[in-house]
Formats: structure tokens, C-alpha cells, sequence
């Protein structure tokens, strides 16, 4: 297994006075695309956004590269190199997908470069170029969520759910964006429901549920253990085939 | 098929349809060409016609007809004037709307900062006023722009210091804003009265600024009309200022930022800025804006007081709320819209002038509950 780029330990967070995250073991190995499943309400989307500072940690730590990052500002974060794209991909609406883009790269122009690369990953970015990014439709948003992740190199993106909602055809689009991404090395951490798509994806996997990590290892050892899938996710995929 | 029927049901659904379109996609242009429509229409109906039977059968004319005797001239002054004023008016609100769009705070201490800058600029132009007397252009230009900056520094730095220490505590809470920031404008007002003593400070205006504009009686239409200079020096610095700030929305990176903090602070700071900074800046440069819109309402009266603030606030609140909250644009016609109705309305029937204000909010309101131009929020 590869060094950890990002590790989580005990983590606990509270929303209000509701106590979401029980101790959160996580390693993210660098380089690698890890998925973290689990059932609604199981603190998946909460772990991100404690990483990205936007929940505040009640104990534990985030070490990322070695750094404690615990407790430091969300822009201090994403200055660091994490990207983050939300559950209900965060996009400035009145914006123009320009205007989103040239936000998205804080440290300076966009490469033109980089931006040809994310033209090809998601041809309709090039296409409604100045167009509001509120006209889009659904799966084009995504793209642009995701698009706005990767203008610029990052360490490490966090991507929450980006199938959710989104038809057949362009889950399609986005695999293969994640496989170019993982080609390139990208380390990614995303949490998703769909378990085809995390299981084409996936290298690591984390499972939780009630606010902690229940099960932790590589995604091909659950993709075979029926078994295991049934007790972790309640489901067995080999029904479904 | 449908598109079919639809184009043949003749012109006039089509007419509709499209006045349909335009007054719910431009609705500013629709209640100020409205409300100037009207006007025109007073001015430009020669009263003879309109009251012609009741005149010829000696008969006393009906009040309402009676508007008609507006002139042409008079329609002219009355819409220049009216713009001197909603620009003005815009200058004063235009920090207020950003902070409320971009941070969500209601601040109405802005009335505290308004006075300020007006005695500010006041200060300024007293001492100065051997060079406003002296008729010349450049050294009237001197104290105009030496009294504007004066403001704006000094309202500005008082930015930083209220948003440092009276807003910062109380982000997300409108209740507490509410009752700390109208502290904060007491404050304010006290503080004048410690600096510039209880009494009213009178402003002298530069005499390059005073009189008015004659048209020569020889121009068409509007020959014989005065307007004065003053006002038409309000509305050439509101115009630019304008133009300014919807260069700096959507042209500039800072601008860029504002609008998308507007939908999303979160957001802005997951792709690594500083939200607390961009708060702080356009806190900073609201605040200025006041200031200099209290500076420039200040020489307007030719005196200035310290509750001169708090009166403007009415106005003001009137301004962002009718023209949707955190909207630059919604501000701007808004604050025209109203300055226009207080002058026309105050010609036509004094007594209804200071109705007419709230009147228009509600109108609005009643039209579209979130303003004219309403800015999106999730």
C-alpha cells in the first residue's frame, strides 16, 4: 500500500448538538482513487467537509502530508492543494462557466494547457464557455463541479456523490473523466452510493456507518466477497447480474 | 403545432405577450418608464385641450385635470432634479445592499456614516471656502474632489473599526445586528456632537456651484427651463459612479468574488479565499460610500446635521428593499425611481410626497415580493 496523503484519526465532529462522527479511522493512500460507501446518514458527506474545515472537529486529528491540518481555515486548506466538490456540486449559478473556472484557479490565469485537457475530459465546459452556469443541465453541472476541482494541479480532490441524480449515459462521461484522472495519478477520495460505479473505480475502499470506519482495504478483495458486501452495504451485486 | 396557433392568433395576443415579457424581464424599465410615461403625458397634453368644456362653460375644472397644466419645462427639471437626487440617494445605499447581499447583515448604522461624511465634507469645504469664493474652476474642483476624499477616508477607516468590532461578533444573526448596529449609529451620532458641537453646520457652497443653468428661451421644448448646476453635477458623479461599480462587478476578479459570495460564501472559501477580507473591503468601501453620498447630500441642503442620517436611512431602506436586496443594478433604478416620484409627486401634491415613498415600496412589493431585480440565494 501506498505512503497516506491524508490520514484521519479519531475524528469526531458534532452538527449542532447532534454528535455525527464517532472516531473516523481513515488513511488515504497517495495516488490512489479510494471510495468511501455507506448508507445515508452514515457521516460520509460530514468526513469531507470536517476535512475541508467547513464542520468544525470536536477531537481527533487531520494530518495531511505529515501536516496536522486540524481546526486550520477552509481557504488555508484549499490553499494546501484539496479540492472539494459537494454534494449538490457547489456551483456559482449566476456565474458564467468562465467566471466559475477562472475562480476555481486562486493562484493565478488558467494554463491554457490544462484547460484543453479538461475541454477533451468535458466537452460541454468548451461548448457554454460564457454561457451561466445556471443554464446547464444537470450532468453538465457536475461537469463543471468537478471541471473547477481539477483547472488547477491538486494534491488531493474530494468529490461527494457526482452521480446523484444523474442519467445512465453520463455517469458513463464521468468514469471515464475519473479513469483519465486516475491515470494521471490523482489522488481522490469519493464518496458514492452507486456501487457499480465505485467498484469500476475504486483501488481502496472505506465503509462506513454510525459515524465511524467499519471496514478498510482494497476495493477488489469486497468486490468479490459477496459475503461481505451483503453484511457492509446490504446488497449482492450478483442478484442484480 | 402549438407554435402555429399561437402566431395566429393575431398581433394583439402577440403584443401582449410580449409587454408580458418585457415587464417581467426588465422590470425596472417598466415602472420607470411607467412612472416618467405618465409624466410625459401630463406635460405633453396641452391642458387647454383636456379642461377646453369646462373653460368655455366657465365652469371650474376638476382636480385631476388640473395635472395637466405641467409643462414641458417644468416635466424637464422636475426628471433632472429627481435623477439629482435618486443618484444621490444610490451613492448612500449602494454599500448598504452589498453588505446585506454579500454578508448577510443588516447594518443600520449606514445612517451614522452617512452624517459623518456629510460633516466630514463640510469640514473640508468650510475651510477651504476662500477657494470654493475665488470662482475658479480649478480651485472649485479642488474642494470638491479634497472634501469627497476627506469623507470617504474618514468613513472608511470608521468602516474598519465598526466592522472590526460591532459587526464581527454578530454574523448570522440578524436580531442582534439589528439592535447592535442601530448602538453603533447612536454612537456615531454622539461622536458628531462631540467633534462639531450640538448646533447645525452650515455648508457653503462653492459660488461656481451655486445658480442654475438657464436654457436659452430659443431651444425647442425645453427652452426656458433652469436647472440647477449642483444638480447636475450630482448626476454626472452618480452616473459615473455607476459605471464604475458595474465595471468592477463584472469585469474584475474582486467582482467576480462579490457575486459569487453573494450565492455561496462557503463556496468562495473552498476555492481557497478569504471570505472574512472580501467582508471586510466591501464593509470598507460601503461605509466610503455613505460617507461621500452624505458629503455630496450635505452641500446639496447647504447644512448638514448629525440626525440628517438617520432621516436619509428611510429613503435608503426604501432604495435596497425595493430594488431587491444585494442587487447594484436593483439599487440604482430604485433609488432614481424614488428620487423621480418625490420630486413629481411633490410638485403635483406636496402634501402626498412623503407617501409617495413608501408608497412605491409598496406598490413594488405587492408586484414582486422580493424586489425588482432579486438577487438568488440558496
Amino acid at each position: 500500500m501506498a505512503e497516506s496523503l491524508l490520514s484521519l484519526t479519531d475524528l469526531h465532529a458534532n452538527i449542532g448538538q447532534y454528535h455525527i462522527l464517532h472516531g473516523v479511522n481513515l488513511e488515504v493512500p497517495r495516488g490512489e482513487l479510494t471510495v468511501l460507501l455507506g448508507r445515508n446518514g452514515a457521516g460520509k458527506s460530514t468526513t469531507l467537509r470536517t476535512i475541508m474545515g467547513l464542520t468544525q472537529v470536536s477531537r481527533g486529528t487531520v494530518r495531511f502530508k505529515g501536516e496536522d491540518i486540524t481546526g486550520a481555515a477552509t481557504p488555508g486548506i484549499a490553499r494546501r492543494g484539496i479540492a472539494f466538490v459537494p454534494e449538490g456540486m457547489g456551483i456559482f449559478q449566476l456565474l458564467s462557466v468562465r467566471e466559475n473556472m477562472e475562480l476555481a484557479a486562486a493562484s493565478g490565469p488558467i494554463d491554457p494547457q490544462r484547460l484543453e485537457w479538461v475541454f477533451e475530459l468535458f466537452p460541454p465546459m468548451k461548448q457554454f464557455w460564457d454561457k451561466d452556469a445556471g443554464n446547464l443541465s444537470g450532468g453538465q453541472k457536475q461537469m463543471l463541479a468537478i471541471a473547477r476541482a481539477i483547472i488547477e494541479p491538486r494534491e488531493l480532490l474530494l468529490i461527494d456523490e457526482p452521480t446523484k441524480g444523474l442519467a445512465p449515459s453520463i455517469i458513463n462521461d464521468l468514469r471515464d473523466a475519473f479513469i483519465d484522472l486516475k491515470d494521471q495519478e490523482a489522488t481522490i477520495l469519493l464518496v458514492e452510493q452507486n456501487f457499480n460505479f465505485a467498484r469500476a473505480l475504486g483501488q481502496s475502499v472505506a465503509v462506513m456507518d454510525d459515524g465511524a470506519v467499519v471496514h478498510a482495504g482494497q476495493m477488489a478483495a469486497l468486490a468479490e466477497d459477496e459475503a461481505l458486501q451483503q453484511e457492509l452495504l446490504g446488497l449482492s451485486l450478483g442478484a442484480h447480474q | 403545432m402549438s407554435a402555429n396557433i399561437s402566431t395566429m392568433n393575431g398581433s394583439s395576443g402577440g403584443l401582449r405577450q410580449r409587454f408580458a415579457a418585457f415587464r417581467d424581464g426588465y422590470p425596472h424599465f417598466f415602472v420607470l418608464g411607467l412612472m416618467v410615461g405618465v409624466m410625459l403625458l401630463l406635460a405633453l397634453v396641452p391642458y387647454r385641450t383636456v379642461a377646453g368644456p369646462w373653460l368655455q362653460a366657465g365652469e371650474e375644472v376638476p382636480a385631476l385635470l388640473q395635472l395637466f397644466r405641467l409643462g414641458f419645462t417644468t416635466w424637464f427639471t422636475l426628471t433632472v432634479s429627481g435623477m439629482a437626487m435618486g443618484l444621490m440617494i444610490f451613492i448612500m445605499s449602494s454599500g448598504m445592499t452589498l453588505t446585506f447581499g454579500l454578508m448577510s447583515v443588516l447594518n443600520l448604522g449606514h445612517g451614522g456614516f452617512i452624517s459623518f461624511g456629510a460633516f466630514c465634507g463640510a469640514t473640508v469645504v468650510a475651510y477651504l471656502s476662500h477657494w470654493g469664493g475665488s470662482g475658479s474652476l480649478m480651485l472649485t474642483t479642488g474642494v470638491l474632489i479634497l472634501a469627497f476624499f476627506y469623507a470617504m477616508l474618514i468613513t472608511g477607516a470608521l468602516g474598519i473599526f465598526f466592522e472590526r468590532v460591532v459587526i464581527r461578533p454578530v454574523y448570522g444573526d440578524h436580531l442582534k445586528q439589528i439592535l447592535v448596529t442601530i448602538g453603533g449609529a447612536i454612537i456615531l451620532m454622539e461622536l458628531i456632537h462631540v467633534i462639531w458641537g450640538p448646533t447645525d453646520l452650515p455648508v457653503p457652497r462653492p459660488d461656481l456651484l451655486r445658480g442654475a443653468v438657464i436654457f436659452h428661451d430659443g431651444v425647442p421644448l425645453i427652452g426656458g427651463a433652469a436647472i440647477e448646476i449642483y444638480r447636475l453635477m450630482a448626476v454626472v458623479v452618480g452616473l459615473i459612479l455607476y459605471a464604475l461599480m458595474q465595471l468592477t462587478i463584472s469585469r474584475t476578479k474582486v467582482g467576480v468574488l462579490i457575486r459569487a459570495g453573494v450565492e455561496s460564501t462557503e463556496m468562495v472559501e473552498v476555492q481557497g479565499y478569504r471570505i472574512r477580507m472580501l467582508f471586510l473591503a466591501v464593509f470598507v468601501v460601503g461605509s466610503a460610500l455613505a460617507g461621500l453620498g452624505g458629503a455630496m447630500w450635505g452641500m446639496y441642503e447647504q447644512i448638514v446635521n448629525a440626525h440628517m442620517g438617520e432621516h436619509l436611512m428611510i429613503m435608503v431602506i426604501v432604495v435596497i428593499i425595493t430594488g431587491g436586496l444585494g442587487s447594484i443594478t436593483g439599487c440604482f433604478y430604485a433609488a432614481i425611481l424614488v428620487g423621480l416620484i418625490n420630486l413629481y409627486v411633490g410638485y403635483l401634491e406636496p402634501r402626498l410626497a412623503g407617501i409617495a415613498t413608501v408608497g412605491l415600496m409598496v406598490a413594488v412589493l405587492m408586484w414582486r415580493p422580493q424586489g425588482l431585480i432579486p438577487v438568488l440565494r440558496h
